[in-house]
């Protein structure tokens, strides 16, 4: 029988298994529960019911000693339990643990709290080989408590007025060492040829060679004009990741003072603390936030330590973002079909299923929370278009770099042939034709009317990225 | 291939672009159809805008009657859009599918440019 360490009457000094407070197999979770799943690679010897429900203690209320002001309070309420434990297909060694946590141990609106409690000292602890957390479901009381994100995908699409396709952008390279000048005009002629977007690369702060402000009057000159030229609403995401928040928000304000329709972040190196702060100051400010997520490789992409990016995505959303990077599929970039399709509806959806296939391990219901918008970004060009569209449909924003950059004839004929042949995508998807399938006749026609298109097709004809993916899903061969 | 100069000029008319297949050739009748039938198999309402080519960067442009509530002949809907053109001769018409569900327009296209 378990015994409650409360419950008792009497004080007792010492160690105590963990299993006997923290393993609950009957346990049957509320739906104001916060659960997790864990991925647990224990030390040889330890039993599975003792390692998860250690996971559950050192992620919640428990310490490695029964102390007396445990009974000052009610731990069996504010307890994490693990409820749950099950194999991982295919690999002896690991399993999963399922943990559900009361509501009342987080603090309402901050990801930061959640966080700090999940991920916090338990990935060092020493019984664990490795750790990691595959997936949270969020109860709808918490998501109502978070700010989400500022504008989401309708507002995003009726702001720019831009429907029924998906979004181009670019990310103006060479990274670092262009004078602010020579970076805005090669902003005006991605603009000017058609793209919706142009992007400030993510370590471009604010270097000596170019400082933020330069950059900032440079290329919302070079926006101003091709909104002129071409008709349209367009955008460049000014980077105001910066050392501080206070310097952050000045370079916010000031795009906010030229106009700038949307900023961007790196909430990953910044922190949430900061991120959720711009967030609020974007809804407050009427402006998109452009989410870039350098770092989470260095986190996500072990298969059995870490935080897995399906949980790094639902902290964003609830933390705040408009768009948010989520790999291509197709490009130079890590990142497995199905699992990506996973975090894609965590980004968009309304409500998102339990789907093993996708590595969902929860429903999970982010009520009337709006929607983020996928950036598919890295390593693509117009060939990878097909795929693209018919992939991640039309909610996405698809940022062709060197995809337009390294046209023969330069920015503006690079993102004609990218508009061209998304359009051309859309209009057959819209006609029946099966796009994946038929990519290549769908862009030969295109072609035909637009020498951009065809010039861009001969240049990346014989680009691939065909490499195995490193963390694939778990699931039975 | 030849590097060629990409023409954009700010007072040629014909280098504003007015959004979704603005930068394909332009649609025939029969391509304008598919698409029309695309939204209407997607459960949208359809309407029709028209505005002067100097106003089109605007987010509101006239309404031509009301969205077309529960109409789904596709000849009615072309019908519409001549009917349109006739009455305002020199202004851009777009088609729009209103995705009630998702409180959007899943498609905005602009089938006659002036």
């Amino acid at each position: 029988m378990t015994k409650k360490s409360n419950i008792s009457g009497k004080y007792e000094a010492g160690v105590k298994e963990y299993r006997e407070t923290y393993w609950e197999p009957d346990y049957e979770p509320k739906d104001t529960d916060l659960l997790a799943c864990f991925k647990v690679t224990p030390q040889p010897g330890i039993a599975k019911e003792e390692v998860a429900a250690a996971v559950a203690a050192e992620s919640s209320t428990g310490t490695w000693t029964t102390v007396w002001t445990d009974l000052l309070t009610d731990l069996d309420y504010y307890k994490g339990r693990a409820y749950k434990i099950e194999d991982v297909p295919g690999d002896d060694e690991s399993y999963y643990a399922f943990i559900a946590y009361p509501i009342d141990l987080f603090e309402e609106g901050s990801i930061v709290n959640v966080l700090t409690s999940l991920v916090g000292n338990v990935f060092g602890f020493k019984a664990l080989r490795s750790l990691r957390l595959e997936d949270v479901r969020f109860p709808l009381h918490y998501v109502m408590t978070c700010g989400g994100p500022p504008n989401g995908i309708t507002v995003e699409r009726d702001r720019l007025n831009k429907y029924g396709r998906p979004l181009l952008g670019c990310t103006i390279k060479p990274k670092l060492g262009l004078s602010a000048k020579n970076y805005g005009r090669a902003v005006y002629e991605c603009l000017r040829g058609g793209l919706d977007f142009t992007k400030d690369d993510e370590n471009i702060n604010s270097q000596p060679f170019m400082r933020w402000r330069n950059r900032f009057e440079c290329v919302m000159e070079a926006v101003d004009q091709a909104e002129a030229e071409t008709g349209e609403r367009k955008g460049h995401y000014l980077n105001v990741t910066a050392g501080t928040v206070e310097e952050m928000y000045k370079r916010a304000e000031f795009a906010k003072e030229l106009g700038s329709r949307i900023i961007m972040h790196d909430f990953f190196t910044a922190g949430f603390t900061a991120n959720t702060s711009l967030a609020n100051w974007c809804r407050d400010n009427g402006m998109l936030l452009h989410i870039h997520r350098a770092m989470h490789a260095v986190v996500d992409r072990h298969p059995k330590h870490g935080i897995h990016f399906r949980v790094l995505t639902k902290c964003l959303r609830l933390s705040g973002g408009d768009h948010l990077h989520s790999g291509t599929v197709v490009g130079k970039l890590e990142g497995d079909r199905e699992a990506t399709l996973g975090w894609v509806d965590l980004m968009r959806e309304s409500f998102v299923p339990e789907n093993r296939a996708r590595g969902l391990f929860f429903d999970q219901d982010f009520g009337t929370m709006p929607g983020v918008m996928p950036v598919a970004s890295g390593g693509i060009h117009v060939w990878h278009m097909p795929a693209l569209v018919g992939i991640f449909g039309d909610n996405a924003c698809f940022q062709f770099g060197g995809g337009t950059l390294g046209h023969p004839w330069g920015n503006a004929a690079g993102a004609a042939a990218n508009r061209v042949a998304v359009e051309a995508c859309v209009q057959a998807r819209n006609e029946g034709v099966e796009v994946e399938k038929n990519g290549r006749d769908v862009l030969t026609k295109a072609a035909k009317h637009s020498p951009e298109l065809a010039a861009a097709m001969e240049t990346w004809k014989e680009i691939k990225f065909e490499f195995d993916t490193v963390d694939k899903l778990d699931v039975a061969s | 291939m030849e590097l060629q100069d990409y023409h954009s000029l700010l007072d040629d008319p014909d280098s504003r672009k007015l959004e979704t297949y603005s930068y394909l050739a332009e649609m025939d009748a029969g391509a304008i159809r598919k698409q029309i039938q695309a939204m209407l198999d997607k459960g949208w309402e359809v309407a029709i805008e028209h505005v002067e080519p100097e106003r089109s960067n605007k987010t509101y442009w006239y309404m031509w009657k009301l969205p077309f509530f529960g109409e789904w002949n596709l000849d009615t809907i072309m019908n519409e859009i001549t009917a349109c053109r006739n009455a305002y001769a020199g202004h851009h018409i777009k088609v729009i599918g209103y995705d009630g569900k998702n409180q959007t327009q899943g498609m905005a296209m602009v089938v006659h440019r002036a």
